[in-house]
């Protein structure tokens, strides 16, 4: 076992590396240099050229990968912004907290409805709360975030007042993002869910329990549910992925000074440094994510559990 | 003989996707959503989107104008109506685009394992790493906000999926029996490929791909309320939406049009989806 977690830490540093590639290549497809970008095309071409330099833009593609990297691993440095002039990582490290908090907390909230609702639609399946489940999930999860987003705001900011509708300074703040983003993508591990746990009633195994005797509380719990979760948890990695993407939508919605408010203006303002920084920042966050939730399942599966020990005792 | 056999296959799958209620009303529903996009010069003509009347400014929801009128006078409904293009389009050329990618990819990976796996794999599992809305951002980022760009950049955040699904499905197809025998008549790797593998492996893919389309028109819809995909004035229903925000209490029938029109295609992809999937693998069904 932890030669597989081992393997799997050891396995991120390429990885890593490669994400870095793919964003810094991608981002360097952008038309004009850093000089003229800042300075205007109508600027001196030897202050665009200083500006250049000063950038590192004189430098060969490959020689301008490797120095970003090296200034990521030895000095923490995601460069310098276009626009404030500012070193990128500063501006990321101020907006990067309500970003997490919200995808962290739509993580929690979709899961614990999504989850539960699934097994609850599941076990009374064609009951009409399984028909009612269905149904609003499936709405649910065909709808824009953005724009319950929207009506939420409308409802409950503008019409009864009861919460803020922009800003991010207190936990009241974080209540109409969060319902933004969980409820959309509750919708579909609720779908997820229920149709694992559908598939997992009707094995042998549990048609054995039920003969056996177990009760149906006990089947369920016991016996399904534990089988049930096992596709529902490889997807947690995913969701939240799309936690921090709908967090980043959501956060233009109620004005909130984050990871998504951050990228789009830099955007619009072409600051690229910025938008590598942030990209890259949020990558590296998700690869993470990403590497526990494996661990996590190789923890709980007993069939990956044994097919490490079995190989490690063949070799042994 | 063959043609009809596939026919008898296709009346079969007929029979199956009609049983079922939901998926009917959601192929209607795409139905009318098609041919809204189609028709939409026939429905009402373009010069209504655009046509701005003074005195018709931010006016509710009436005989005159449906849906009601924009900040410039401008009819929402033939807005909406033409709008419709735009999604229907990026969901398509996306999710076909990175079907044929994934495809290609994906094949190759699963069929011929080995180095040719390996490499495709490594790459794909760096794209994982970055969340599908952050790829779409950098893209935009680097090319600028067009819909040209907007379409490469959801789809290039389709495709990694793609593949490790289509990788996944042919990697369980091309162990059967009927592509070895083909392999020992000497058949050419990218018959057996085409010929055998990808349509005995159709099913999944095909529900993935409706689904997909569904998402991607969130996806582009998303992208243009943000500002980073198709730009005002151009009448994209999530462009209308991000014009709405302005007009939150004011004229919020600006806000719930554009969003009822995107839940109900969206919808209607994935409810012709959850068909498919079960008219496809009727053992799924009770």
């Amino acid at each position: 076992m932890t030669k597989y977690v081992v393997k799997r830490i050891l396995y991120m540093i390429p990885v890593l590396l490669g994400v870095a590639f793919l964003v810094f290549t991608i981002l360097s497809l952008t038309p004009g240099d850093p000089g003229s970008i800042i300075l205007g095309i109508t600027a001196k071409p030897e202050d665009i050229a200083a500006l250049n330099a000063e950038f590192g833009y004189d430098q060969p593609f490959f020689v301008r990968f490797f120095q970003y990297i090296g200034d990521i691993l030895f000095h923490f440095d995601l460069g310098t912004s276009y626009s404030t002039r500012q070193p990128v990582i500063d501006t990321i490290l101020a907006r990067f907290p309500n970003t997490l908090v919200l995808a962290l907390l739509s993580m929690c909230v979709s899961s614990l409805i999504g989850i539960s609702l699934g097994i609850f639609s599941a076990v009374r399946q064609y009951s009409v709360m399984d028909h009612v489940c269905v149904v609003v999930a499936l709405v649910f999860a065909s709808m824009p975030g953005f724009w319950l987003g929207l009506m939420l705001l409308i409802l409950f900011s503008l019409k009864l007042g009861w919460l803020p509708s922009f800003g991010a300074s207190s936990l009241r703040h974080f209540i109409l993002p969060t319902l933004t983003v969980s409820l959309t993508s509750a919708a579909g591990l609720l779908r997820l869910t229920r149709s694992a746990m559908l598939e997992t009633i009707r094995q042998e195994y549990i048609r054995t329990a039920k003969a056996k005797g177990a009760s149906n509380k006990r089947v369920i719990w016991k016996h399904a549910l534990r089988n049930a979760l096992l596709p529902v948890v490889t997807t947690l990695g995913g969701g939240f992925g799309a936690s921090l993407g709908g967090a980043i939508i959501a956060e233009t919605v109620f004005a909130m000074p984050g990871m998504g408010t951050l990228m789009t203006t830099a955007i619009r303002q072409k600051d690229i440094p910025t938008v590598m920084g942030a990209t890259l920042f949020l990558a590296v966050l998700f690869s993470f994510v990403i590497l526990f939730v494996d661990i996590l399942y190789a923890f709980i599966d007993p069939r990956i559990k044994a097919k490490y020990q079995n190989g490690g005792k063949k070799r042994e | 003989m063959n043609k009809s056999r596939k026919h008898a296959q296709l009346a079969e799958f007929w029979r199956r996707y009609r049983k079922n209620k939901t998926a009917v009303l959601g192929l209607i529903l795409l139905i009318a959503i098609v041919g809204m996009a189609l028709f939409a010069d026939l429905i009402v003509p373009y010069e209504k989107c655009i046509e701005q009347v003074g005195i018709e400014r931010l006016q509710g929801p009436s005989t005159a104008h449906f849906f009601g009128t924009d900040e410039y006078g401008r009819d929402l409904f033939a807005r909406i109506v033409h709008g419709s293009r735009y999604s229907l389009l990026i969901g398509l050329a996306t999710s076909l685009m990175a079907l044929v990618i994934g495809a290609v990819l994906g094949a190759s990976a699963g069929y011929f394992g080995g180095v040719v796996d390996n490499v495709i794999s490594r790459i794909i599992d760096v794209f994982m790493c970055v969340p599908p809305i952050l790829l779409s951002l950098a893209v935009v980022a680097a090319l600028g906000t067009n819909l040209r760009n907007l379409i490469i950049a959801i789809t290039v955040s389709c495709i990694p999926g793609n593949v490790r699904l289509i990788r996944s499905v042919v990697l369980t197809t091309a162990e059967q029996d009927y592509v070895e025998a083909a392999k020992s008549y000497g058949t050419s790797n990218a018959r057996i490929i085409f010929r055998y593998v990808l349509p005995n492996a159709m099913g999944p893919i095909i529900v993935n791909t409706t689904m997909s389309i569904s998402d991607m028109m969130l996806s582009a819809a998303g992208l243009s309320f943000i500002g980073m995909g198709i730009q005002p004035p151009s009448p994209e229903w999530g462009a209308l939406l991000s014009n709405a925000q302005t007009y939150l209490f004011s004229a919020p029938y600006m806000l719930l049009f554009p969003g009822m029109f995107i839940l109900l295609s969206s919808l209607a992809f994935n409810l012709v989806g959850d068909g498919l999937t079960d008219a496809l693998d009727p053992r799924l069904r009770d």
